[in-house]
């Protein structure tokens, strides 16, 4: 969610029961404006809250005049004092693909892992250890390429390339929100390659830059619902419970936050 | 050909009502002209270029309309023919493109001016424009608009055919007219556009430029009015009226364009209620804002009981928001609202808001009630009514004799549930998808359901009556199975500081069932609060108020081998033969008692099952504290010393950091072990039966005196055997 609109944002997300308290809001309010400056960003969001066992991080995102650039992402354990974190790579990524359970909360952390490496003379059993600061990095990353949202229309692609924010952008309709093809993945599309030229040919060039939830893998990955009587909907994701987007039809306001322990449900076809 | 039309058109400047007509004699009369020779001026001219657009003329198709201005471009003396790499030539030169809209309106003009009515409009500008048109003749040309290709028409009229070094592209303009003309005349019958397409494949561009004039054309669902025709309107005014300055002014002209826009209001058959379900539950709250002042007689009485019953959601509400967690203040105060409902329209003692349950489709609002005294007793008589049709139907099967045997599998025994205000079942649960909607009560909960649920994992659809799939059958739909989690949550998650209750010492003698353990609690009038700080530092301030669920499914344990008094009276009759006289006791499952401390509950793979946390670290002297519970993830709970609350908000999960495993699969059944009852002899052969043959001639001579009986026996054998 804008860093910007983030009372009014926190407000709509609230059915959700994913709020601040008052001191974190304020806190939050008075210091992402300050990383807006001291980092030079063209954007601020709020991107979310991961609940660890003894600490909660507070992740905040800046973005670029390129919306789909990569952005940078920085911490908080107090929402007062931000700290950067590096970009995740794949080799992060599977790194920590190793670790399960929760969080703890505490950055320095490294958690052990023992596996069985091949050395010259047989097997050896070598202790990996791996900071928390790593896993949270490309859990974040993970998130962001999986289930970060934004309506269609709400960004545009300029003649040149960068995509901007969309300033005609007026909301989706009624009918057009509850439907899940408009709304596209935040992120560098990845399946829009691979369509047919049919597929193609119906596609707006300058909106639809990027690939659009309905075909999310697996099916009934999203909960989309109405809610304050029509006047707000809300997708959950159901591959990474916690994750929020909300959109007021016929205005401007939108964005995502995700609250939650940082785990991928990976039972999710058990569970629908 | 120009010549041609120009008197065309002033005759029908002169005759108006026939506006529509003479202009398809001049379309027709254009194509012909080459042959006819009438235009004797510009042959020189239309030798270069009526050629190629005589060809394209025949298509009449959209695709050679987006090709004539091509043309234009291509300048006079070059001859045009209508190939597509000129097309790519054409696309960034932005005064072909100006052009090519520009002349667009016109045609849209024409093809709205069918009826002579809207033409006649059009040939006044013609007039009008023809009289100042001398003046910015040398602007027109290299500027635009409808009105300067009317004025070429006319100017052209007026210099007269000679004067050929005027300007080939008015020339063209004015052919470009035409045939933009029988374009859209073209457009009425299908039929012409198809010989376009074979000829001239559509390009991108083309497809472009389709889509963004359709898009231009997308009439306005407010007002009525798209923006191509609003371009036109405008610039129709601009060129008719000629102000100073034109650009710094065109939003007012816009605006006056619009205002002198006129269109009735028509009526339409339908009524329009798109947003009907807005409305809908706009209306349902409205009832709840309302039904303060709905009480009239009673209010007193209403009123005594209500302020008992009806929890301060509020209050607890802004102390979870303190801690982070919580519903908006709105939805809140909407809950607050339906919760009055309910306890106004049951006989409710103490009603809570238990949280809120997320599901796919709908979200759930909990409440949890207690009756008073006199509740439902209906449903219990109906449950009872079904367990003994299901007796019944096991009795009729016992009554068929059959010589086959029969299957002697029992089903385990099942477990009954628990009285209601006992145990699981203390609190009735009210369920609703959104404030205002009505409340449903939720069954009350069996353990075969309990057991059920804690072996699988759904999302709740929002929906009560949907039917659970799951491996392990669940025993009901979805209302059994959220009644199941909530007894869960509840179970595991309610808590309270130490001393905050206490066991009633008064209420021993109801328990008869379960001996040396106590299972209510009551306040204790004597409770000091304990301070916050404690609180968040020991978990052992904290303790359980729920009765702690059983793996039977219970919270009392029931010996499923020797059977309370009740079970024996309803299954006496059903069979004698296996009653519980086998010796084989079942220990007593036992769990933690009630009011246990919550730093014994079990961890989680390492994992503390608590969190406790002050809700701020600014202020702690008047910070409270926070509990959240890991295994259940979104389970609340706060207390500020002297009160306290719980609360859930989530998918109704419990966590665990592996993954959901379906549960195993139960032994496949040995087969009956090969022994002496299954396995047959060999058939006897020959030497034994005549050895047995011999034997029993032996026999019977040896023994003539018993043969009468032994025969006698044989006789009834074979008897038998028939």
């Amino acid at each position: 969610m804008d860093a910007e609109s983030l009372l009014l944002s926190l407000e709509l997300v609230s059915g959700s029961g994913q709020g601040l308290s008052p001191d974190r809001r304020a806190s939050l309010l008075t210091s992402l404006k300050l990383v807006k400056r001291d980092y030079r960003f063209d954007r601020v969001l709020f991107w979310g809250r991961i609940l660890g066992l003894v600490s909660d991080y507070y992740i905040a995102q800046g973005l670029s005049e390129d919306q789909l650039a990569p952005r940078k992402t920085l911490y908080s354990l107090n929402c007062m004092e931000w700290s950067l974190l590096p970009p995740a790579t794949e080799e992060m990524v599977a790194q920590t693909s190793v670790v399960k359970g929760r969080f703890m909360g505490d950055p320095s952390h490294e958690y052990e892992h023992t596996e069985l490496q091949k050395m010259n003379e047989g097997e050896e059993e070598v202790v990996v250890q791996i900071k928390e600061e790593t896993r949270l990095v490309s859990v974040i990353d993970q998130i962001d390429k999986a289930v970060a949202v934004i309506p269609r229309g709400a960004l545009f692609k300029t003649p040149f390339g960068p995509i901007h924010v969309n300033r005609t952008f007026e909301g989706l309709s009624l009918s057009e929100a509850k439907k899940l093809s408009s709304y596209f993945h935040f992120r560098e599309p990845v399946q829009l390659k691979n369509k047919t030229l049919l597929e193609k040919a119906d596609l707006d060039p300058s909106l639809d830059f990027m690939d659009s939830l309905e075909h999310d893998i697996p099916k009934g990955s999203w909960s989309i619902q109405m809610e304050k009587g029509n006047a707000l909907v809300v997708l959950r994701s159901l591959l990474w419970p916690g994750l929020t987007f909300f959109h007021a039809p016929h205005s401007k306001n939108c964005g995502y936050i995700y609250v939650g322990t940082g785990e991928k449900n990976i039972d999710l076809p058990f569970m629908l | 050909m120009e010549d041609l039309t120009s008197p065309k058109q002033e005759k029908a400047n002169q005759d108006p009502g026939e506006a529509g007509r003479p202009w398809e004699e001049i379309t027709a009369a254009s194509s012909q002209s080459p042959e006819s020779g009438l235009s004797e001026p510009l042959e020189l001219e239309h030798g270069l270029e009526t050629g190629p657009q005589l060809r394209r003329s025949p298509p009449q198709s959209p695709q050679s309309r987006a090709s004539t201005p091509l043309d234009d471009l291509t300048g006079p003396g070059t001859s045009s023919p209508p190939s597509l790499p000129q097309e790519g030539s054409y696309t960034p030169s932005s005064p072909a493109l100006t052009r090519q809209d520009l002349a667009v309106p016109w045609q849209s003009d024409k093809t709205s001016s069918v009826n002579p009515e809207a033409g006649t409009p059009h040939f006044h500008h013609l007039e009008q424009s023809s009289d100042k048109g001398e003046l910015t003749a040398s602007q027109t040309c290299q500027s635009e608009g409808t009105n300067f290709q009317q004025s070429l028409q006319t100017k052209h009229h007026l210099y007269g055919p000679e004067d050929v070094t005027y300007n080939n592209c008015k020339q063209k303009e004015l052919r470009f007219n035409i045939f933009e003309e029988e374009d859209s005349n073209s457009n009425y019958d299908l039929g012409h556009t198809e010989p376009g397409v074979s000829e001239v494949a559509p390009s991108m561009l083309e497809i472009a430029i389709q889509s963004a004039k359709a898009y231009l054309l997308k009439t306005s669902s407010k007002s009525g009015l798209n923006l191509y025709d609003h371009l036109s309107d405008m610039l129709t005014k601009v060129l008719d009226e000629r102000p100073e300055n034109a650009v710094d002014i065109i939003e007012s002209i816009s605006q006056d364009v619009k205002m002198a826009h006129f269109r009735k209001k028509l009526d339409t058959l339908q009524n329009e209620n798109e947003m009907l379900p807005t409305y809908e539950i706009a209306e349902k709250q409205r009832a709840l804002f309302l039904q303060g002042n709905l009480e009239g007689a009673d209010q007193e009485l209403e009123d005594e009981i209500a302020e008992n019953a009806l929890p301060n959601v509020m209050e607890s509400a802004f102390y979870f928001e303190q801690a982070g967690v919580g519903l908006g203040t709105d939805e809140t105060y909407r809950i607050f609202l339906a919760l009055k409902q309910l306890t106004d329209t049951h006989p409710i003692q103490r009603c809570r808001f238990w949280g809120k349950i997320l599901g796919v489709e709908m979200n759930y609002i909990v409440a949890e009630v207690e009756f008073r005294e006199g509740e439902d007793e209906e449903d219990v008589e109906e449950e009872e009514v079904t367990e003994e049709r299901d007796d019944a139907d096991s009795e009729a099967d016992e009554d068929d004799e059959d010589e086959l045997p029969r299957n002697f599998y029992k089903a385990p025994q099942a477990i009954p549930k628990e009285e209601n205000r006992m145990g699981a079942n203390k609190y009735v649960y009210f369920v609703c998808n959104e404030p205002g909607r009505p409340w449903v009560k939720l069954p009350s909960v069996t353990p075969a359901q309990i057991v059920t649920a804690r072996k699988i994992k759904k999302f709740f659809t929002g929906r009560l009556d949907t039917p659970i799939i799951s491996y392990p059958p669940f025993p009901g739909n979805e209302s059994n199975y959220l009644r199941a989690q909530i007894a869960r949550i509840s179970a595991g998650t309610h808590v309270s500081p130490l001393g905050f209750y206490q066991f009633g010492e008064e209420e021993g003698e109801e328990e008869e069932e379960v001996e040396g353990r106590r299972d209510s609690f009551e306040e204790n009038p004597d409770f000091e609060g304990i301070q916050v700080i404690d609180l968040v530092e020991s978990l052992s301030n904290w303790v359980h108020h729920v009765q702690h669920i059983l793996s039977q499914g219970r919270c009392n344990w029931f010996n499923p081998i020797q059977k309370s008094e009740e079970e024996e009276e309803e299954e006496d009759e059903e069979k004698e033969e296996e009653k519980g006289e086998e010796t084989d006791y079942i220990e007593q499952e036992v769990g933690p008692p009630l009011l246990t401390p919550i730093s014994e509950d079990l961890e989680i793979q390492n994992i503390p099952p608590w969190t406790t946390r002050l809700s701020s670290n600014l202020i702690p002297q008047y910070a409270i504290a926070v509990l959240r519970s890991n295994l259940w993830p979104g389970a609340y709970a706060f207390s500020n010393g002297k009160k306290f609350e719980n609360f859930y908000i989530g998918w109704g999960h419990k966590y665990s950091p592996d993954n959901y495993t379906p549960p195993a699969l139960p032994p496949v059944y040995q087969e009956y072990p090969s022994g002496a009852e299954i396995t047959e002899m060999d058939d006897p052969t020959v030497e034994e039966e005549q050895a047995f043959k011999a034997a029993q001639e032996a026999a019977v001579l040896s023994a003539e005196e018993n043969e009468e009986t032994e025969d006698d026996e044989e006789e009834e054998d074979d008897y038998d055997q028939e």
